[in-house]
């Protein structure tokens, strides 16, 4: 956050936040990468805001402290830490024109004439705003005005850029434009990013690492693909997917991973039964699971009666229930479900061992 | 209520009370005063003739507006200041403020101006304590001349220029600080480059109310002022009932209404209407 043109390496150390009894965030430990394009995910109310608000200054933590680069920026008032920062709803200054807009942070720096022209004008090219210079914020569309809260964030080089979930007022299609236009500016300026947002899959897609935020606690942090096939906890197994949850008897470790009992027949996983033993909770994700005419020796499989179909065009997702009353919804070839439906009977679930976890019994 | 609202004949209805008194107490015994200023004493357009040649009614005119801008500029740049704390403050200043708002409201014009006159006056409060403390010899001639009418007025009028840019700063987006803050901007620059400038109507608003006020006060300046520093609205009373001229005193009110209402007509098409409330 101090040299201009450098990503910053940020470090939060027992961060913890209270609103009078209300305990917003507590005890948040984490190392945010030079360069890295971490997302923190979670539901309103989930501390993820408070966290961007405490990098960005404008909230002060009741306890832990924060580095940039090394130095302690704890105390220091968000002027000084000069993070970019895109809100959501974009808060652009509405008296001022697209120009002056972007000007801004250069003018307070007290930059020469010529050099706030120079970088405006490159900054209003890079994001595809040429022509529309002297307008005001509000003779813009909603993508127009944020590419200007985005210009603004990044003309005086931060060394991260905070972004409050600057897309939720975008419809979907502008919102992937977006997407896309956000990923190839992170990559052209090389500048650590640090994104907020409640949609998984926009987490997933944009993010080099996701940190998953719940009841004011940092659940677990890692990248994509590690926390959809991986998660820690049954909050972050559900909150990026659908997923379904057997209960699983007597696990306990084996040659290649785990084994136990699911509704009596010997399954195993590649996952370790480190943080689990006995009962347990076997997770897989819906696109991991075949239907089969039956598992044979060895295989995972469960038995099961297709109840329903949602079809989806390119694929379509049956439901099912055990025969111990468990629902499992699996996301299937459209020939497969209507076969399986047309069966009416009992079908076999089958899944490889390395497509499921073990999550702590009935535990977050 | 918003059914009723939306419906124009219904709000039409509600307003015709209003509209009714407004008519028959005002509109028409206005028609009346302008139909004085073409005929008294004699039928033609003399007396808008004489108001351009006399030298007593062109003086008070321009220092009514000198002492109108004054006014206007004084009281906005006070009430600014109150608005932040009443708006922005801390719970306990907000209350301090919205008390120091209210309360000029429940004290008639009348004893406000013979407040200031007990507080300004050469054996006034004001004087005799700078007296004692030797701090002047000769006391300071604070009333019965403009600066009088201007304190006494600026008083009067900040509360009202309060309401409009109260209005304003609480329709302002406060991520909108937030981001100039975020952006490198000091307090003090992000106040007057972006929360200044973002309450421009509400500063239009509020010196467009004061001036207009000030143009037709009376009681303020006829007691603060002393006959000395006569405005427009004491100078028709004079021509009405002192030296008997209802024509020149009629032009002169109708010459003031018209520019009212051109300011009025002005401000309108800056400002909306709500953002006055």
């Amino acid at each position: 956050m101090q040299q201009p043109g450098r990503a910053a390496e940020i470090k939060a150390i027992g961060i913890g936040k209270s609103f009078g009894s209300f305990r917003a965030l507590d005890n948040l430990t984490l190392d945010i990468g030079r360069g890295e394009f971490l997302t923190l995910l979670g539901p309103s109310g989930s501390g993820k805001t408070t966290f961007l608000m405490i990098l960005a200054g404008f909230v002060q933590p009741t306890e832990g402290r924060l580095f940039s680069d090394g130095t302690d920026i704890t105390d220091r008032p968000a002027e000084q830490r000069a993070a970019g920062m895109v809100f959501q709803g974009y808060a652009l200054f509405p008296h001022m024109s697209v120009e002056a807009n972007i000007a801004f942070p250069l003018k307070v720096r007290k930059k020469s004439a010529a050099e706030i022209k120079k970088r405006v004008g490159e900054m209003i090219e890079r994001v595809g705003l040429v022509g529309h210079e002297k307008k005001l914020p509000s003779q813009l569309s909603g993508g127009q005005q944020q590419r200007v809260a985005l210009a603004r964030a990044l003309v005086f080089e931060p060394g991260v850029l905070l972004l409050d979930e600057p897309f939720s007022a975008l419809d979907k299609s502008l919102r992937g434009q977006m997407q896309a236009e956000m990923k190839r500016l992170h990559q052209e300026t090389g500048t650590t990013f640090v994104f907020v947002t409640h949609d998984q899959s926009e987490a997933l897609a944009l993010s080099s690492r996701v940190a998953i935020f719940n009841h004011g606690k940092l659940l677990q942090v890692g990248a994509p693909d590690e926390v959809y096939d991986r998660p820690d906890n049954r909050f972050v197994a559900e909150f990026l997917g659908e997923i379904n949850m057997l209960p699983l008897k007597g696990v306990r470790p084996a040659d290649n991973g785990s084994t136990g009992l699911c509704e009596d027949r010997a399954v195993s996983m590649h996952c370790k039964a480190e943080k689990v033993r006995g009962d347990a909770i076997l997770a897989i994700r819906p696109e991991h699971m075949s239907i089969a005419r039956e598992a044979a020796a060895g295989e995972n499989g469960i038995a099961a009666t297709a109840i329903a179909s949602t079809y989806l065009g390119a694929a379509t997702k049956l439901d099912l229930t055990t025969r111990q009353g468990a629902k499992v919804t699996v996301s299937v070839p459209n020939e497969v479900a209507a076969a399986a439906l047309s069966k009416g009977n009992s079908v076999w679930l089958t899944w490889p061992a390395e497509k499921g976890f073990l999550l702590p019994d009935g535990g977050q | 209520m918003r059914g009723i609202l939306s419906d124009r004949m219904g709000a039409a209805l509600l307003m015709a009370p209003l509209l009714l008194f407004l008519g028959l107490a005002y509109a028409w015994p206005f028609l009346g005063v302008v139909k004085w200023s073409f005929t008294l004493p004699t039928p033609g357009l003399g007396q808008y003739g004489a108001l351009l040649t006399d030298d007593l009614v062109q003086s008070v005119f321009i220092r009514t507006l000198r002492i109108a801008a004054i006014v206007t500029v004084v009281s906005v740049a006070a009430a600014y200041a109150i608005t932040v704390v009443w708006v922005r403050g801390s719970p306990a200043q907000r209350l301090i403020a919205e008390f120091c708002i209210l309360v000029p409201f429940w004290i008639s014009v009348l004893t406000r101006a013979f407040g200031w006159v007990a507080l300004l006056s050469n054996r006034g409060l004001i004087n005799t304590w700078l007296q004692s403390i030797g701090f002047i010899s000769e006391p300071l001639a604070l009333v019965r001349n403009e600066f009088g009418v201007i304190v006494g007025m600026t008083h009067f009028l900040i509360p009202f220029a309060v309401f409009p840019l109260a209005s304003a700063m609480r329709s302002l987006d406060d991520r909108v600080l937030l981001a100039a803050r975020g952006l490198g901007s000091s307090r003090m620059r992000t106040f007057w480059t972006v929360f200044v400038p973002m309450t421009r109507s509400g500063i239009i608003g509020s010196a467009m109310i004061v001036f207009v006020f000030s143009l037709g006060f009376f009681v303020t300046p006829a007691i603060l002022g002393g006959g000395r520093s006569v405005m427009i609205a004491e100078l028709i009373y004079l021509r009405i009932f002192q030296s008997p001229d209802w024509g020149l005193g009629a032009a002169i009110s109708v010459v003031l209404v018209l520019f009212v209402g051109a300011l009025m007509a002005l401000l309108f098409r800056y400002v909306r209407p709500k953002q006055l409330i």
